[in-house]
């Protein structure tokens, strides 16, 4: 024990590799800027007061956008040192090891801490102001979602300095990833990184079914729900249904691990496959988790860029929901190769193929609701227009996939690699970002600048083009995926190398939303209307951003596009309030514990991930001490008096 | 202090409400509660999740004893521990249904005594399911010896990790009902640890079945 802590010790900060070194040194120089600017500013009480303690959805939907643009950075940065090592034969730019870690904090990152929070971004961006609500059921969970999720993200990226990073691919396969093959602490991190964000995404998950099924406004009945809001309940439903599963998953692999258990070993009865099938049962459906959200979203935009309402409303919300059973009933075909025999994996081809019905039929409304409307290229129309072609290549390559037999010849190549990055880029992450054009002004009450924006663009999408369609080819001719290399003489070099110009401009395209967000910051243009796009539903009916308990009055809502058919009617001031239906609002307290909660999480994650199980325990005792102190909270909830109302709709001209 | 979130759910309004069938239940008495304990049977279909997941890993390995102990030799030797142990928590939650029974006639009293009475049935069955994993640890079936036991300590320690939770928790809401009386707010809180409680009775029903019960035969 004594010899194994001192030898943990000396490894404790990875060092040697000049990338890493480099990294550490930004760490801590971004850290010490941070610091120091807080501090000049006097902002460390305002840093508390606003933001770590709220348990405002709006704010909170700020926190998660950032964190989202900050992974996404993470994660492509990785992607742009995978493709320099592979842009030319025998490239030394990477060591195998270096490589492995790379690839796997690439994808564990783009899927799980910047997928997942710019979904939760728009969640709480949009839900409760699309449904007619001052906040979410249960705005203290939310809290700590977030804060799990945060800190379970930060416990991810602690691996890359302390420790060194898993590197087992984001799947983390056993028995690979058992500690005979894989000692030292990656993996513990991957696991434990995963299972506290996990806890905070069931968490979203059930406090978004409750908002959505118990707070709408009065006469929203469910078929007048905005297709977002239909999308995210969807959404909540797989969360509900398949986080619990990963978390299983991954807990019982770390008690292998931590205490010499045999789930997935090689030895004493242990079954690796059992961990594929689990981790899958999670991870197919995860892909509709991240992929509904920007379909409601697609929906949303091309609505409201068209001017006309959505074809096909109900067809709409029909695939929602067959989405969020099919989609359950796919996850075979990620390992069609393990041999379970003709029956089982027919079975898992159609219904693969069968989840691409629905998904089609979506994109027929998108295509029939633009069908002769008043169409306006604004940035949130470009992207949801860039993903339909973008999503059929998916879709198509998708069901080549799915075919069992050919799957044999295609497994774990690059053809696989293009396709899912197809899948997640062209429907997930055009998706976010056509939401988080859209919304931005509704989060912040400034738009932003279309120039760079329009730049940001053609640069990612003609990148992305350049950077994937390579990859299908190098597929069919061979390619694997995770080659930290190749030789010359397999005819990949030239493909290879217009890929990784690709990669490069996409990276371009990033940096560029980048500079559009700090120009847009630095010449704002207030949004004074409330409603830039003009809008058709409740949240563009409120000012930019809305006051803080949102609607003064709950509005009754009457028809699908309710904001829409008011403003057609003439009847927009049917939405300020009348002082004297103006009443004290009740609203939760804000509160720090949720924030100690992660951190106590986060310290017993940290402990467990070195085998320190007294730290570990320590940790847990914490987040028993958050819940505690939460349950005996006699005052969880404080008044707004009316007349403060009154005085805040006033200020915004609305009384 | 009755909890006062009705303004933020505008879709039912005030703190009494009334129901088809005369007046609401306490718990179900504010638009707050109402949502607290459906949001309480949403985590419930998760938790059932996390244990389907793991009756399915154990169904997949237990036959994988790697020459080391089996089900029938470490509970067919012993039937009466876990005869034990399900008779005390069978019971325990008899008793929690009667508490609730209690608390809606308005009795105070009697809904903490058979709250205690639960609390203490969940004890003893810990403590038989902990004297079990000792003389099964004793008997050299560890976690670390088959795929078998690390499924069996896995499934069966999570539910008793939940029971540990469960005791720990009536036992914060027993003193709650005892500090602040029995109202909209008490109500709601110990409703939704019976809730819980009898989910894990439910669970433990099918672990004596798929564990136990199977293991014997």
């Amino acid at each position: 024990m004594g010899d194994g802590l001192a030898n943990t010790a000396g490894h404790f900060f990875v060092t040697g590799d000049p990338l890493i070194i480099g990294s550490d040194v930004a760490i801590v120089l971004v850290s010490l800027g941070i610091v120091f600017v807080l501090t000049y500013f006097k902002k460390w009480k305002w840093l508390w007061r606003e933001w770590l303690t709220t348990v405002d959805h709006k704010k909170i939907a700020i926190m998660y956008l950032l964190a989202a643009i900050l992974m996404l950075f993470r994660g492509g940065v990785d992607a742009e040192l995978m493709r320099t090592q592979l842009a030319l034969p025998n490239m030394k730019f990477l060591s195998p090891e270096h490589y492995d870690q790379i690839f796997t904090t690439h994808g564990t990152i783009m899927i799980l801490f910047m997928a997942m929070p710019f979904i939760f971004a728009m969640f709480n961006a949009v839900v409760p102001l699309q449904i007619g609500a001052r906040d979410v059921a249960f705005p203290y969970l939310n809290a700590i979602s977030f804060w799990l999720f945060f800190f379970g993200a930060l416990l991810f990226n602690l691996s890359f300095v302390i420790g060194g990073s898993p590197d087992a691919g984001w799947t983390s396969y056993p028995p690979l990833t058992e500690l005979q093959f894989d000692p030292g602490v990656g993996e513990n991190y991957y696991l434990l990184a995963l299972s506290i964000s996990g806890i905070g995404t069931i968490a979203t998950g059930v406090n978004f079914i409750a908002t959505i099924i118990k707070m709408r406004a009065p006469g929203m009945t469910l078929m007048k729900m905005p297709l977002f809001t239909w999308a995210v309940l969807g959404t909540c439903i797989i969360i509900l249904f398949v986080f619990p599963v990963l978390s299983v998953a991954l807990a019982l692999l770390l008690i292998d691990r931590l205490f010499g258990a045999h789930f997935f070993t090689m030895m004493y009865g242990g079954n690796p496959m059992q961990f594929i099938n689990l981790f899958w049962i999670w991870g197919h459906p995860e892909v509709y988790i991240a992929v509904l959200p920007a379909f409601g979203i697609y929906s949303e935009v091309v609505s409201t860029f068209s001017q006309k309402k959505i074809f096909g409303y109900k067809s709409m919300v029909a695939s929602i929901m067959a989405i969020t059973i099919i989609g359950n009933l796919t996850w075979v075909h990620h390992f069609f190769t393990m041999g379970a025999g003709p029956a089982v994996n027919t079975f898992f081809s159609i219904s693969t193929m069968a989840v691409a019905i629905p998904t089609g039929v979506k994109v027929f409304n998108w295509l029939m609701t633009m069908y002769r409307g008043r169409i306006t290229l604004s940035l949130p129309m470009m992207w949801a227009l860039a993903f339909i072609p973008n999503f059929a290549l998916a879709g198509a390559t998708g069901v080549w996939l799915a075919e069992a037999p050919t799957d044999y010849q295609y497994h774990n190549s690059y053809f696989l690699v293009a396709h899912f990055h197809q899948a997640l880029i062209g429907g997930v992450v055009y998706g976010m970002l056509a939401g988080m054009y859209y919304w931005w002004p509704k989060m912040f009450g400034f738009k932003l600048k279309e120039k760079y924006g329009k730049w940001a663009f053609w640069f990612f999408n003609v990148g992305f083009y350049v950077c994937f369609m390579p990859q299908y080819i190098l597929g069919l001719m061979g390619m694997q995926r995770r080659m930290y290399t190749y030789p010359a003489d397999m005819h990949w070099t030239g493909l290879n190398f217009v890929s990784t110009i690709g990669a490069y401009l996409m990276g371009i395209g990033f940096l560029f939303i980048a500079v559009q967000i700090i120009h847009s910051l630095l010449h704002m243009e207030k949004d004074l209307t409330g409603d830039p796009w003009g809008g058709r539903t409740l949240e563009w009916a409120l000012p930019s951003p809305p006051p803080h308990y949102n609607f003064a009055v709950i509005p009754h809502v009457t028809a699908r596009d309710e904001w829409w058919e008011r403003k057609r009617r003439g009847e927009q001031d049917a939405f300020l309030p009348r002082p004297e239906a103006i009443h004290d609002i009740h609203m939760p307290k804000n509160s720090g514990v949720p924030f100690l909660m992660g951190l106590c999480f986060f310290i017993a994650g940290f402990g467990f991930t070195f085998g320190w199980m007294v730290v570990g325990a320590l940790g847990l005792l914490g987040v028993l001490a958050c819940l505690a102190h939460r349950s005996l909270d006699q005052h969880p909830d404080h008044d707004i008096p009316a007349e403060e109302v009154r005085r805040t709709e006033a200020a915004l001209g609305r009384l | 202090m009755a909890v006062m979130m009705e303004e933020v759910l505008p879709k039912q309004a005030g703190p009494s409400r009334t129901g088809d069938n005369g007046p609401v239940r306490l718990e179900l008495s504010t638009a707050d509660g109402a949502t607290k304990i459906f949001g309480f049977w949403m985590f419930l279909v998760s938790d059932v999740l996390l244990f389907a997941s793991l009756f399915a890993t154990y169904v997949v390995i237990y036959t994988h004893t790697a020459d080391g102990p089996t089900a029938a030799h470490l509970f067919g030797h012993d039937t009466a521990g876990f005869l034990a142990e399900t008779l005390a928590l069978l019971t325990s939650s008899f008793t929690c249904g009667l508490a609730t029974w209690e608390m809606h006639q308005g009795r105070a009293g009697r809904l903490k005594m058979w709250m205690g009475i639960t609390i203490l049935l969940g004890l003893v069955f810990l403590g038989l399911e902990i004297t079990e994993f000792r003389d099964f640890v004793g008997q050299g079936a560890t976690m670390q010896a088959s795929a078998f036991l690390s499924g069996f300590y896995t499934l069966v320690g999570t539910h008793g990790a939940h029971v540990t939770m469960g005791v720990l928790w009536m036992s914060l809401i027993l003193y709650q009902l005892a500090r602040f009386g029995l109202n909209a707010v008490t109500a709601r809180k110990f409703f939704i640890v019976g809730l819980y409680w009898h989910f894990l009775d439910i669970v433990w029903v099918l672990i004596f079945t798929v564990v136990y019960l199977t293991g014997v035969m």
